[in-house]
């Protein structure tokens, strides 16, 4: 689950101060780098952990196992009411704010860790802010670009946090070369780059209030905007979305079993097995953006149910006739194309279906109900994977896969329409 | 608050921040340069002086540019003179004749290696598949059965946690594959939960039956296994890491019993009447045990502090009386050569 451990964005606020068609807005581009920064603070400690953990702390890997940090639940928890609250609030800088502080907080508490409790707390609290911080961030980037490009916009934005995912272990490691017990010294460059990341977001990040800003003066032939209430997020497009969503999630394996199937198709998928999600990674990076315009363009539904199809080619690359490397770079391109067409995409359409006093609420249900789909695919294709065996468990998922795109597309038809109409 | 100070309230946080870790990282090469000049090396012999006697085979932890290394000392003078093999590992185990590495490559992606060495020559005679961080090593008695548990991260959305891989190979031969994959019968039933994990494969002589760790649903069980039959079955629940004693009467576990979450005791199994003893060791123990004789188990505790980068080999008799003490200090991951 290399990709999906990342908050994947989600967008939210129709009539906030729409910045033209000419470029992404500044605000993208600061909270991209502010997701830059904490990507490569984060992902220089994980990248080092489990050999900090055995050659430092002396623990074995089964007490490495045994961090779990939150459970699946309660980070979904976590997410719904940071969105809640910053609809409620109409304040979701503070607290994006408040999920990247927690993060920053739990780096500096990691300089004098020595014990193993005290580094799961860390990592636990890391992921709270993680949780806390998704939504919200990803209403200001919504709230600060024109609807027609909010794919761009949150392409722009993921492809900065992906590059910050890439840094993050190359830091680390040129920190190891340079000095090879210097494992302290990465957790203080992963805090260095926490407080950079953090002072972009609270000196520069404007703080926009999405509602009070959608219902200006000569807005005054509209009805006035509905205050928060979760019953706004039960509209027919709304649950169309999560229906949809659901489907083609239960049927999205997690990449580390996909990873495993290519390494019994390639002997060199085996010794480079932690590099795999690198390979998906570059392939995330490169289409974001152009598949971001893409839905722009021509719907975003269209684009995110499409992304499935390159889902469908991913499974069949890892699943089928093909072998050697290229069943491995047909399929990780494949998976990056998917997570490129549907992250981002997805939390566009949830944005624009629900009113703008509950958008960041509207986006953290979408991504939650995709998130929960994709856990029960994950014990579900667990299941088939021990009993049916590997490669007819991984046949199942394809024809299931291919019945379920055109379901999903005639469940989620028009739901582009009714934004144009209401954006218009 | 003005742009212009808002800027120089960065300027000064990025300065601040860069400035810290740049120190930090000359500081710890100061002190890495200067603990280097400290250590004096230990004395050291050679291998082929060493082979004529019994011997222990370990990875050593003295915290110098051998750190990390494969070494062999003599049981009768376990802190005498070390013979060192040249390659670095994180696991290793050793029989008279071969010696399995798990090391890991660190780089701008660390991966990882399973490699089979001639313990006299030196010469590699075959690398395994390893996919993950590596854990436990196992060869059979005679060296020609090897074990390996890594761990791998994504399996499953469920857990952030790595899951366990355990594949047993014969040396030069055909891989029997992963542990998931055979038969596993829990109380006269097969059964196949989604869950299950395997570790630390311990061998006995005849080179077919094996015991080792089988985890699901929250619970761990000693299983013992026949390769001939592809077949697993559960023997007594809460019990990792197994080790059998040279005569085959015993197994030594590590097992949570009433310690918390990541703490371990030390346990004694009788195969034969199924008897469960505990050993005097009080540390928590987080490692598969060694034998050796067959009344005594050496195993790797972690020092304290900022040292727990150093860890000594400890022995204890398996009949629960007698104090534990230190064997080989500054080592870990033993292999007794009889």
């Amino acid at each position: 689950m290399y990709l999906n451990l990342r908050d994947r964005p989600s967008k939210s606020a129709a009539g906030a101060a729409p910045t033209g068609k000419q470029r992404v807005a500044r605000t993208v581009l600061l909270l991209g780098a502010v997701s830059l920064l904490t990507d490569v603070s984060s992902e220089s400690v994980n990248a080092i952990l489990p050999i900090y953990l055995t050659t430092v702390l002396g623990l074995s890997t089964f007490a490495y196992g045994l961090i779990d940090g939150i459970y699946q639940g309660v980070s979904a928890l976590i997410r719904l009411l940071g969105g809640w609250i910053a609809d409620r609030t109409d304040r979701p800088k503070l607290v994006a704010t408040f999920g990247y502080g927690i993060s920053a907080i739990s780096r500096v508490a990691l300089i004098p860790m020595h014990s193993f409790a005290a580094i799961t707390s860390v990592i636990t609290l890391d992921r709270l802010g993680k949780g806390v911080r998704t939504a919200p961030r990803d209403a200001l980037i919504a709230s600060s670009s024109a609807p027609e490009s909010l794919g761009r916009a949150f392409g722009v934005h993921r492809s900065l946090d992906t590059v910050g995912a890439m840094i993050g272990p190359l830091l680390a490691f040129w920190i190891l070369i340079a000095a090879p017990t210097g494992f302290r010294t990465v957790f203080i460059a992963s805090f260095a780059f926490a407080i950079i990341g953090f002072a972009v977001l609270v000196l520069f990040v404007p703080n926009l209030r999405p509602q009070r800003t959608s219902k200006p003066a000569e807005d005054a032939s509209r009805p006035a905007a509905p205050k928060p209430s979760l019953r706004l997020l039960l509209r027919p497009g709304m649950i169309r979305l999560c229906c949809g969503a659901a489907l083609l999630g239960v049927l999205t394996i997690g990449d580390g079993f996909l990873y495993l199937e290519l390494t019994e198709r390639d002997s060199l998928a085996t010794k480079y097995f932690p590099l795999l999600y690198v390979g998906s990674n570059i392939a995330y990076l490169a289409f974001a953006i152009p598949l971001g315009r893409l839905a722009d363009r021509i719907g975003r539904t269209k684009v995110f149910v499409g992304g499935h199809l390159a889902l469908l080619a991913a499974y069949i690359f890892a699943g089928s006739v093909f072998s050697g490397a290229a069943a491995t770079v047909g399929c990780l391109v494949m998976l990056g194309s998917y997570y490129a067409a549907t992250d981002g995409v997805l939390a566009a359409i949830a944005g624009q279906l629900v009113p703008p006093a509950i958008r960041t609420s509207g986006i953290a249900t979408a991504q939650t109900v995709l998130a929960m789909a994709r856990f029960v695919a994950s014990l579900g294709f667990g299941l088939l994977w021990t009993t049916m065996g590997r490669v007819p468990a991984l046949h199942l998922m394809i024809w299931l896969l291919i019945a379920a795109i055109p379901i999903a597309a005639f469940m989620l038809r028009g739901l582009d329409r009714s934004e144009e109409l209401s954006t218009a | 608050m003005s742009t212009k100070a808002k800027l120089t309230i960065f300027v000064v946080i990025c300065l601040l921040a860069i400035g810290g870790t740049v120190a930090a990282l000359v500081k710890t090469r100061s002190d890495d340069d200067a603990a280097r000049r400290n250590t004096p090396a230990a004395a050291t012999t050679t291998y082929a002086k060493l082979a004529s006697a019994p011997r222990i085979v370990f990875r050593s932890t003295v915290r110098n540019t051998d750190y990390g290394s494969v070494a062999a000392v003599a049981m009768s003078d376990p802190t005498g003179p070390r013979a060192f093999f040249g390659n670095q590992c994180d696991r290793v185990y050793a029989t008279a004749q071969r010696m399995l590495c798990l090391a890991s490559d660190r780089g701008l992606v660390t991966t990882y290696t399973a490699k089979v060495f001639n313990v006299t020559t030196g010469a590699k005679i075959t690398e395994l598949p390893l996919v993950g961080v590596p854990s436990r090593a196992r060869l059979s008695r005679d060296g020609t059965l090897a074990a390996t548990t890594s761990f791998v991260q994504g399996d499953s959305y469920a857990a952030t946690s790595f899951s366990t891989r355990t594949v047993i190979s014969k040396i030069g031969g055909a891989s029997f594959g992963s542990l998931e994959d055979f038969r596993l019968v829990h109380q006269g039933k097969t059964i196949q939960p989604v869950d299950r994990n395997y570790w630390g494969v311990t061998f006995a002589a005849d080179d077919n039956t094996f015991y080792a760790t089988a985890e699901w649903g929250q619970h761990t069980w000693l299983v013992e296994g026949q390769l001939s039959t592809r077949t697993v079955h559960t023997l007594t629940e809460d019990a990792e890491c197994p080790s059998l004693s040279p005569d085959g009467a015993h197994i030594v576990y590590k097992q949570r019993g009433d310690r918390p979450k990541g703490q371990w005791r030390l346990v004694d199994y009788t195969v034969a009447s199924g008897a469960i003893n505990q050993l005097s060791e009080t540390h928590s123990v987080d490692d598969q045990v060694e034998w050796l004789d067959n009344s005594h188990v050496i195993y790797g505790l972690p020092r304290s502090g900022t040292e727990a980068a150093v860890s000594d080999v400890w022995s204890v008799p398996i009949d629960g009386s007698g104090i534990p003490k230190v064997l080989i200090p500054q080592a870990w991951s033993p292999a007794v050569i009889p």
